[in-house]
C-alpha cells in the first residue's frame, strides 16, 4: 500500500535519504528506527507531501504522492493521519474543538461532528477532558487528543513522527498501547522512534535508517544502536 | 455545505478575536487611534473648506456713485452687473439708504448728527454693494468697472482698499486646502501603515496554528477565511469605537472652536452627518483590517 522506489532526497547540499527501497502493507505497524538525523522525519515528510523527493517516486495506494496537486494536497492529508512529538494542536481551541476542526476541513455535517469526537475522545481515553485547552492538559493527554484527530478521518495510515520524545516511561508507553490498540482495528501505523525501549519490547517489524540509508529491515526486530 | 462552511469561518473568525482578548484589544486600540486621525482628518478638510466660503462671503465690493448720477442709470448698471457669472449678489444702497444707515451708526454721537443737520443736502452716495462667487473674481470685476463708460457716473471703487484682504484671502484659501490635503495624505497613509502592520504582527503568531492546520487537510479559505473574517471584526469594531469616541471630543471642541470660528458648529455637523461618517470610518476599517490579514496569511500558506 505504500512504496517507496529508489528515493533521495537532499537539503540543498545535505542528504537526508538516500536510495531508499521500502514497501509497507496494509496494517502493519512499522517502527523507524536510527539516531537522530538519520532521515526519519524526512521519510515520513514525503509520504504527506510536505516535501518533495530529489529522486525517486513514493506511492499511496498507486497513486504517486508527488503528482498531486497542490490543490488536492489536502484530501491527501485528510486520509493519512498524523501524529508529532511537539503534539501540533490549535492552541486556543479546546481538545473536543480541536479534533472538531479536523473534521469541518473536511465538510463533515455538524451532526457526524457531534456523534464522531466524543466517540474518538473517548477511544483514545480522554473523556473527562474534552472542554480542556491544550496548556490545561499534561503531554500525554495532548498525544491523546492529536491522535484522536488523526483518527478523525478514519485513515488507513497513520504516522507517528517520535510521539513519545516528550513523555515520560509511563505515558510513552500508554500511547505506544493507544497505537497498537489502533493498529488491531485495522490502520497501519509507521512510527519513526529512537526511543530504544519501545522498540525492543514491541517485536514488530522494524527499519533502521543511518545517514539517511535503510541499514535493516527485519521483522519482530531491536533497536541496534 | 457552503453555508456550513461559511458558519464555521464565521464562528472560528469570532472565537480567534474573543479569545485573544489581549492581543484583539491592542490591535482595535492601535486601528481606533489610526481611524480617529482618519476621522479628525476629514472633518478638518470639510471645516476649512466651511471658513472659507464664511470668509469669502463677508468680503465684497462698493461701487459709489457720483452725487448727480439718475438713480435710473444706477438701476441700469445693476442690471448690468447682474448678468455676470461672476457676480452672487448685489445690493443697491441709495443716498436715503445711506443717511439712514449713516445716522443709525453714529446716533450716540450727537455732535456728527449736528452737523449733519448743519448741511442743506444728503452728502452721502448711492452705491452698490456687489458680493463675486469666489474671492478670485474681485479683480476681474473692478477692472469691469472700471471701462470708461462707467467713469461719468461712478465716483470710487473701494476694491483697491480691499485689494489687499482679498489677495491675502485668495492665498490663504488655496494653501489651506492644499497643505490640508497634503498633511491629511501623508497622516492618513501612516495611520493605514501602522494599523497594518499590526494586525501583521497579531497574524503572524498565528504561523504555527496555520501550519497545523494545512496538516490536517484545511484547505486554503478554511485557513484565510477566520482570520480575514478576524481582521474584518477589528476594522468593524476601532470603528464603532472611533465613532462612539468622536461624540465626547467633539462636544469638548465646539466651543473652543466656535469661539474663534464663529458659525462653525463641530457636533452640529458631525450629527448631520453622522451616516456618512459611519461609513467612511467602519468602511476604512473594514478595508484595512481585512486586507492586512488577507496579506498577512497568504504569507504562511504558500509551500
Ligand atoms: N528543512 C531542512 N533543510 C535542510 N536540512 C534539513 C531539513 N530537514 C532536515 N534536514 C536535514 O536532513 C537530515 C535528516 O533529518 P531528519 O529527517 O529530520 O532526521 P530525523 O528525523 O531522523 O532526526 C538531517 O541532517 C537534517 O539536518
Ligand atoms: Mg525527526
Amino acid at each position: 500500500m505504500i512504496i517507496y522506489q529508489n528515493v533521495s532526497k537532499i537539503y540543498d547540499g545535505c542528504v537526508a535519504l538516500e536510495g531508499v527501497n521500502t514497501e509497507i502493507k496494509p496494517q502493519e505497524f512499522v517502527s523507524i528506527a536510527g539516531p537522530s538525523g538519520s532521515g526519519k522525519s524526512t521519510f515520513l515528510k514525503l509520504l504527506i507531501g510536505e516535501e518533495k523527493p530529489t529522486k525517486g517516486k513514493v506511492f499511496l495506494d498507486k497513486q504517486n504522492v508527488h503528482l498531486i496537486k497542490d490543490k488536492d494536497l489536502p484530501k491527501l492529508r485528510r486520509k493519512i493521519g498524523m501524529v508529532f512529538q511537539d503534539f501540533r494542536l490549535l492552541s486556543d481551541r479546546t481538545a473536543y474543538e480541536n479534533v472538531a476542526f479536523a473534521m469541518e476541513v473536511g465538510g463533515s455535517t455538524n451532526k457526524e461532528i457531534e456523534q464522531d469526537v466524543p466517540q474518538l475522545l473517548e477511544l483514545v481515553g480522554l473523556g473527562s477532558k474534552v472542554n480542556q485547552f491544550p496548556h490545561q492538559l499534561s503531554g500525554g493527554e495532548k498525544q491523546r487528543v492529536a491522535i484522536a484527530r488523526a483518527l478523525i478521518h478514519r485513515p488507513s495510515v497513520i504516522l507517528a513522527d517520535e510521539p513519545t520524545g516528550n513523555l515520560d516511561l509511563l505515558n510513552s508507553w500508554d500511547i505506544i498501547r493507544l497505537l497498537l490498540k489502533i493498529n488491531e482495528l485495522g490502520t497501519t501505523i509507521v512510527l519513526a522512534t529512537h526511543d530504544r525501549e519501545i522498540i525492543n519490547n514491541l517485536s514488530r517489524r522494524v527499519v533502521t535508517f543511518d545517514k539517511g540509508r535503510i541499514i535493516r529491515d527485519e521483522e519482530k526486530g531491536r533497536y541496534i544502536f | 455545505m457552503i453555508k456550513t462552511t461559511l458558519t464555521r469561518i464565521l464562528k472560528s473568525g469570532w472565537q480567534s478575536f474573543w479569545r485573544n482578548y489581549w492581543l484583539s484589544t491592542a490591535t482595535v486600540a492601535v486601528m481606533t487611534l489610526a481611524l480617529m486621525v482618519v476621522a479628525g482628518l476629514s472633518i478638518f478638510n470639510v471645516m476649512t473648506q466651511e471658513v472659507v466660503s464664511i470668509l469669502e462671503g463677508k468680503v465684497d465690493v462698493s461701487v459709489y456713485f457720483h452725487n448727480d448720477a439718475e438713480e435710473a442709470k444706477i438701476i441700469q448698471v445693476k442690471e448690468e452687473l447682474q448678468e455676470l457669472d461672476e457676480v452672487k449678489s448685489i445690493e443697491y444702497i441709495s443716498k436715503e439708504d445711506a443717511l439712514a444707515q449713516f445716522q443709525e451708526r453714529h446716533k450716540d454721537d450727537p455732535m456728527i448728527l449736528q452737523s449733519l443737520q448743519e448741511l442743506d443736502q444728503n452728502p452721502l452716495e448711492a452705491s452698490l454693494n456687489v458680493k463675486a462667487n469666489f474671492a478670485s473674481q474681485y479683480e476681474s470685476l473692478a477692472n469691469y468697472l472700471s471701462q470708461d463708460r462707467f467713469q461719468g457716473i461712478i465716483d470710487k471703487i473701494n476694491y483697491k482698499q480691499n485689494k489687499e484682504i482679498i489677495s491675502r484671502l485668495n492665498r490663504m484659501t488655496a494653501s489651506i486646502q492644499k497643505t490640508g490635503w497634503g498633511i491629511s495624505l501623508v497622516l492618513a497613509l501612516l495611520a493605514v501603515l501602522v494599523s497594518f502592520n499590526t494586525v501583521r504582527l497579531t497574524m503572524f503568531n498565528w504561523r504555527d496554528e496555520i501550519s497545523v492546520m494545512r496538516l490536517v487537510g484545511a484547505g486554503n479559505w478554511f485557513i484565510r477565511g477566520p482570520f480575514l473574517v478576524e481582521g474584518i471584526i477589528y476594522g468593524i469594531v476601532a470603528g464603532a469605537i472611533t465613532l462612539i469616541l468622536l461624540f465626547p471630543i467633539l462636544y469638548i471642541l465646539t466651543p473652543k472652536v466656535s469661539s474663534f470660528l464663529p458659525g462653525i458648529n463641530l457636533i452640529e455637523f458631525y450629527q448631520a452627518n453622522f451616516l456618512q461618517y459611519s461609513v467612511l470610518i467602519i468602511g476604512v476599517g473594514v478595508i484595512i483590517g481585512g486586507v492586512s490579514s488577507l496579506i498577512a496569511v497568504r504569507r504562511y500558506l504558500k509551500a
